[in-house]
Order: C-alpha cells, then structure tokens, then sequence
C-alpha cells in the first residue's frame, strides 16, 4: 500500500517491478507541493537561508538548518517553516509550526535524500508573505531506497 | 511504547533570553518504500508528529515525513519569559507516542 500512496495512484494495483519508476518525486510533483504550501501568495526568493552540505557522503542523514532573517515580533514573524525535496518519493521533508514564544527563527533537524537534488525552504511570515531559499546537494551514497536501486 | 530520548533543554536561563532546545529520539524512521530480503515491501514506521508544549501551551510542533532520518533530531529556538515545564510528544504509525518533559528556571 506504502507503493500506491507514493505514486499518487489510490486503489491502483502496483507490482514490485514498477517500484523505482513510480516510487520517485519529481521536480513538478515538488512544485505542486510548493503550491499546496503557498496557496495563491506569491512565493518571493531571499530572506531564508538554507544551510546543507553541498556534498554528502551518506543520504541516510544529512544535517540541515532552516533560518529566516526575522525579528520574530509583530508581523516580522515566521509561522511556518517548510523543506520540499526534488526527488525522494514524496516531496515533504518537514512542516514546522511556530508559536509566539518561538524566539529566533531557525530550525535544524536530519533529513535523508534518495538522490543528487534540490532542496527548497520556505518560510510563512505573519504577514502572509512566502519566502524561499533552495540548495544544490550532491549526493553519493543515496537513502530511502536503496534497496530497490541495488 | 519505550524509545529513548534525549533533551537538552538548560536547567536555567534570564529573563528574555532566548535558549535553544535541541531533542532526540530513538526511532528507525523506516520509510516504507524500501524492500526486504524476501521482495516483501518494509512496510512505513515513522514518527509523523513532533510537539513541543511550555506549560501546556503549544510552542513548536513539526509534521514529519518518511525524508526525516532515523533516530529523529529536532532543534529550535524558545524565548525564557518565566519558570515552567516543556513538555514533548512525537507520534507515529503503530500507534507510536511518547512523551518526555524538562523543567526550565527562569530569573
């Protein structure tokens, strides 16, 4: 069932064989993603700054920290903060919510990426703005399904 | 439900401060579109949830997908306006949830 939901195909009867082909993400199922994420608004670069490394060695964990230029008081405050992914089988990575006692607009945390790919932040300000900041990694050894590439 | 976990949350912190808590837990995070020895699929066993509460009131809470990794880390930033107690959730497939709290003294 883990196939069908990857693939978007419900109540599709899916075989072992298709597994690679469907069970992957691409750069549009991450814009549609993108999209879901932002609604109407407008998604404006700059602001948030995307700290990953630019090569890894292991996709099974790959450090990486979201942080917005906010003061985090008034309307200058994140929300939410978003990582998508190009192509792992499903697009999401994190969807973090902040609360007004958040302090500082930064978020760390280990993700793991199935291939060389971009990631994407976003970032949801009080205001309604989206601001994005995406990232080139190159990645050798991959995560996710590794047992279906062997 | 028995994971271990791991807060770091400092034990005391000024008034307006703004402190980092960083969290841990043990957990496989398998993704469920792996396959095993046999070609059956692994089936999915993820945390999808991560709370944060400061005296019960939500502070940070986080969606999680199949991409975060194993043993799943967390960390952000709370700004110390008074004494309390964090408290910390993660729940998951299998009816995965635990809970852990740290205290905070606030001068």
């Amino acid at each position: 069932m883990f196939l069908v939901r990857a693939a978007g195909l419900a109540g599709a009867a899916a075989t072992a064989t298709l597994l690679p082909a469907a069970g992957r993400a691409t750069p549009a199922m991450m814009q549609e993603a993108i999209r879901r994420i932002v609604g109407e608004a407008a998604l404006q670069r700059g602001r948030v700054t995307l700290d990953v490394p630019a090569l890894v060695e292991n996709g099974n964990t790959v450090p990486v920290t979201v942080s917005v230029d906010s003061a985090m008081t008034g309307n200058d405050r994140v929300v939410a903060l978003h990582i998508v992914n190009e192509k792992n089988p499903q697009p999401q990575v994190i969807s973090a919510r902040l609360g007004p006692r958040i302090g500082r607009a930064r978020l760390s945390t280990r993700i793991k990426l199935a291939d060389s790919q971009q990631i994407v932040a976003i970032a949801e300000m009080q205001d309604g703005s989206f601001w994005s900041e995406s990232a080139d990694v190159v990645v050798t050894l991959a995560a996710c399904v590794e047992d279906l590439v062997r | 439900m028995t994971a271990r976990t791991l807060i770091s949350v400092p034990a005391g912190a000024k008034r307006g401060e703004v402190v980092e808590i960083k969290t841990l837990i043990s957990h496989p995070m398998e993704t469920g579109f792996r396959v095993g020895t046999n070609g059956t699929p692994i089936p999915r066993d993820i945390i999808t949830r991560f709370t944060c509460r400061f005296n019960g009131e939500e502070v940070f809470s986080a969606e999680l997908s199949p991409a975060i990794a194993a043993n799943p880390f967390i960390s952000f930033f709370v700004t110390a306006s008074e004494s309390g107690t964090f408290g910390f959730e993660w729940t998951g497939d299998n009816g995965f949830s635990v809970s852990e709290t740290a205290a905070i003294t606030v001068e």
